[in-house]
């Protein structure tokens, strides 16, 4: 092959020698991410984390809600009228003040779209002095977080079209949009007139590349400084390299089996427990997600609160497993598969391929739950194959990965999974006790006691059987310093990289 | 009457990929509705109401004869209707994508053309020879090496170890070369043992001796005589490849992060983004008959025997 690879590599020599080194003052970023519209439902994402857009709210790495474009917030005495002052000073990329009356303009365009805020009990969102007031129908304790998330980002007004869609993104971000071109790319530079630290490089681009070889080849070839999200191979092979520093960080994802709990064979908390113990989490953590661990309760241990030092941490024993199972009437058939009352304990697992490594983990339960006597067959399938058949009542297992913290407070999610049933969350699972807790939690009624209980209920009942937990990726070129992980995949931390010396 | 039977075929074309993709994408398993609030909303914020919000704004329950004659008449209205998840025009989009894959497309093609019929010619005029062998060695390796590990060996090669170029981006010329030779390499492959073989058969003619005996050059022989008759097969080839060019558009641009029309397909298919499935589809149908019409005509230009 060496004629034609010569000839190439010269006539590619030529073409690039004098285009080679361009804007090397620009730090760039590669991520998975698409930037598909300039409206914050759809693509806010990329702008929070960016640094173009910014919400009422923000988050420290810790969890904990902090001021944003709101100074301070307060909530009354009945907890139905929240304020939020708005702070002085902030100005919009396009010279605009920021004021009550915008905020809450954005926030009320936000709720007329499906997906955060018009879950939450609100039926006004209004500017007051110097504030903006959120008027609820019941106690809703989550709602600060609530206006942490992307969705809720606050853009100018003339960012709106007529239907409420915004056409571009004017923000209040440390940085400003300089061209925006889905769905690849977008460039930003220095907001002026920024409320807070001018950040230390002046010029950011984003460029959206969905395959993460590609990703990983960009940060070693130097084509990017900040590089998002990598597999799990490439993290084992860049941590060796001398130009990036591979940086890891546990989210708040976890890799989770979804039970049928009234499925004749799944409806005791013995049964259910009997899988889990069948499950070998660091085994399977190791081989397919090549993390040291894998879960040993529902939340991550970010997710302060809801995790808890306190639980018994899930095990992997698989002869309790059978005592348990045959405590139920199971006995061993002739091929090994346990049978009860003429049925041998054969399931439906059903898993998508979305997330490349869920039919691998599949593959893996179906070995530790056959060393049981527990027959799986693997359906990998349409990510929407689990809700329809949790509606339809056919599902009996599904494995899925669930974010508990889109929202800073997981109790969003949780009202949506497990109190009593959700989508993505319990199935066929009736614990009054538990929905109790998780509605006076929502309310703000009841604190870090109830929060304990709840998660112990989770522990004990298994109403879905908790694998692992995720974590993020980045790899950052060591000609800069200062990038990090934020743990809520909020921000690229963008404003506080440097360049190394 | 070539062009009428051109436009003809364009027609029956732009028929049968509309009706087909349309048919495929409604045979593809699982509820569209979640797909598209998927790509619109993210894969963390799809539920049983965004599905149905979705479900809901698009009409997605109703039949699907009634769907698919909206979507032709609207097609001879030259409209193709809006994406499902961004809400852009689908003609906005695929024309700012189709001008990103003609570019590298153009560029592969160019590359193609630079790298394999000269080589394909120089081997052909001395059968046997070392650079012959070679060249059948090379030709088979590439041809044989499927595009995605061609592109990642040369990113691999090109940016990582040597530093020459970025491994993925859009925007800047040097952008363009190596996902153009990723697609060009496989391309030059074919095109340089077409030559090859045109070059031979040429080279035995009695004209061709005839040329040589009456004192010319095998330069001169070749530039006179023989170029105008390896160009014949090798512009046949090169409608042909354009199916290949497709095929190929589709993976590297996928590799690359380039924003063209196949990378645009992948995620609307994913997406059942069905507008922007049947908008890119019927672009590269009405592209393969296009190039083959240009070509039919080049072709009865450089040899006027065939037209009758």
């Amino acid at each position: 092959m060496r004629p034609s690879l010569t000839i190439s590599l010269a006539v590619a020599a030529l073409l690039l020698a004098p285009l080679s080194s361009l804007a090397d003052a620009t730090l760039r970023v590669a991520a998975p991410f698409e930037i598909v519209s300039p409206d914050p439902t759809v693509s806010g994402s990329i702008f929070t984390r960016m640094g173009v857009a910014e919400t009422l709210v923000e988050v420290d790495a810790e969890g904990r809600l902090t001021p944003g474009l709101a100074t301070a917030w307060e909530v009354s005495a009945d907890g139905l009228t929240w304020r939020f002052a708005i702070r002085d000073g902030v100005a919009f990329h396009d010279g605009t003040p920021l004021t009550a009356a915008a905020t809450a303009g954005a926030l009320e365009i936000a709720r007329a779209k499906p997906g955060l805020l018009d879950r939450a009990p609100i039926t006004a969102i209004a500017a007051g002095d110097g504030a903006v007031v959120v008027t609820l129908s019941a106690p809703f304790a989550a709602l600060p977080a609530f206006l942490a998330e992307y969705r809720s980002q606050i853009l100018a007004p003339a960012s709106y079209g007529a239907d409420g869609a915004a056409t571009s993104v004017i923000g209040t971000g440390p940085y400003r949009i300089e061209t925006l071109t889905p769905p690849q790319s977008l460039t930003a530079t220095a907001h002026a007139g920024y409320w807070g630290p001018a950040p230390t490089i002046a010029d950011v681009a984003y460029t959206a590349v969905g395959r993460a070889e590609t990703r990983a080849l960009m940060a070693e070839s130097g084509d990017a400084e900040f590089v998002y999200a990598l597999d799990p191979a490439t993290v084992t092979r860049l941590r060796g390299s001398d130009e990036v520093t591979v940086h890891a960080a546990p989210i708040p994802r976890s890799l989770l089996l979804k039970v049928n709990a009234a499925h004749p064979f799944l409806d005791s908390a013995e049964a259910r427990r009997a899988l889990s113990l069948a499950i070998d989490r660091q085994g399977l953590a190791q081989a397919v997600l090549r993390y040291p661990e894998g879960a040993d309760q529902l939340f991550p241990p970010s997710v302060a609160g809801w995790h808890s030092d306190a639980l018994e941490p899930l095990a992997h024993d698989p002869d309790e497993a059978r005592r348990l199972l045959a405590g139920l009437g199971w006995t061993p058939g002739a091929d090994g598969v346990l049978e009860r009352d003429g049925r041998r304990f054969e399931l439906t697992l059903t898993t998508y391929p979305d997330r490349p490594e869920l039919p691998l983990a599949a593959a893996v339960l179906e070995q530790m739950f056959r060393a049981v006597g527990v027959a799986l067959t693997i359906d990998s399938t349409n990510s929407s194959e689990i809700p329809a058949r949790h509606a339809a009542g056919t599902l009996e297992l599904g494995l899925l990965a669930r974010n508990f913290a889109l929202v800073p407070d997981p109790i969003g999610t949780i009202l949506q999974d497990y109190a009593p049933t959700g989508d993505w969350g319990a199935m066929g699972w009736e614990n009054a006790a538990f929905v109790d807790l998780a509605n006076r939690i929502a309310r703000g009624e009841a604190g870090a006691a109830a929060r304990a209980e709840a998660a112990a209920i989770l522990q004990a009942d298994l109403p879905v059987i908790p694998i692992a937990w995720y974590q993020q990726t980045l790899a950052a070129s060591n000609r800069v310093a200062g990038a990090a992980i934020d743990p809520w995949e909020r921000s690229f931390g963008l404003s506080a990289i440097r360049w190394a010396d | 009457m070539p062009l009428l039977s051109r436009a003809l075929q364009a027609l029956a074309v732009a028929l049968l990929v509309g009706v087909s993709t349309f048919a495929m994408m409604r045979a593809l398993p699982g509820d569209a509705a979640w797909r598209i609030a998927a790509g619109r909303y993210g894969y963390d914020n799809v539920d049983a109401a965004a599905a149905a919000s979705v479900r809901a704004e698009l009409g997605l329950d109703g039949p699907a004869l009634p769907a698919l004659l909206q979507w032709l008449g609207d097609l001879f209205r030259l409209d193709f209707g809006v994406s499902l998840v961004s809400g852009q025009p689908v003609a906005a989009e695929l024309a700012h994508q189709l001008g990103a894959s003609l570019q590298l497309a153009l560029a592969a093609v160019a590359l193609s053309l630079l790298i394999g019929p000269p080589l394909g010619v120089a081997a052909g005029l001395r059968p046997g020879g070392a650079l012959d062998r070679a060249l059948l060695v090379a030709a088979t390796a590439f041809r044989a090496t499927p595009q995605f590990l061609l592109a990642l060996v040369l990113i691999v090669l090109v940016s990582v170890e040597l530093g020459w170029l970025p491994a993925a981006g859009h925007g800047a010329a040097r952008h363009v070369i190596l996902p153009s030779l990723a697609l060009a390499l496989g391309l030059a492959a074919t095109s340089a043992r077409i030559a090859r073989d045109a070059t031979t058969e040429i080279a035995a003619t009695a004209f061709w001796r005839f040329a040589e005996f009456k004192g010319l050059s095998r330069g001169q022989v070749l530039w006179r005589h023989g170029l105008r008759n390896v160009a014949v097969p090798l512009l046949t080839l090169l409608g042909l490849q354009f199916v290949t060019l497709v095929e190929g558009v589709v993976v590297v641009e996928t590799i690359f992060g380039w924003p063209g029309i196949g990378h645009a397909l992948v995620h609307a298919i994913f997406a059942r983004d069905v507008p922007v499935v049947q908008g890119a589809a019927l672009m590269l149908g009405l592209g393969f008959v296009a190039v083959n019409a240009a070509i039919d005509i080049a072709l009865r230009r450089i040899d006027p025997r065939g037209a009758a």
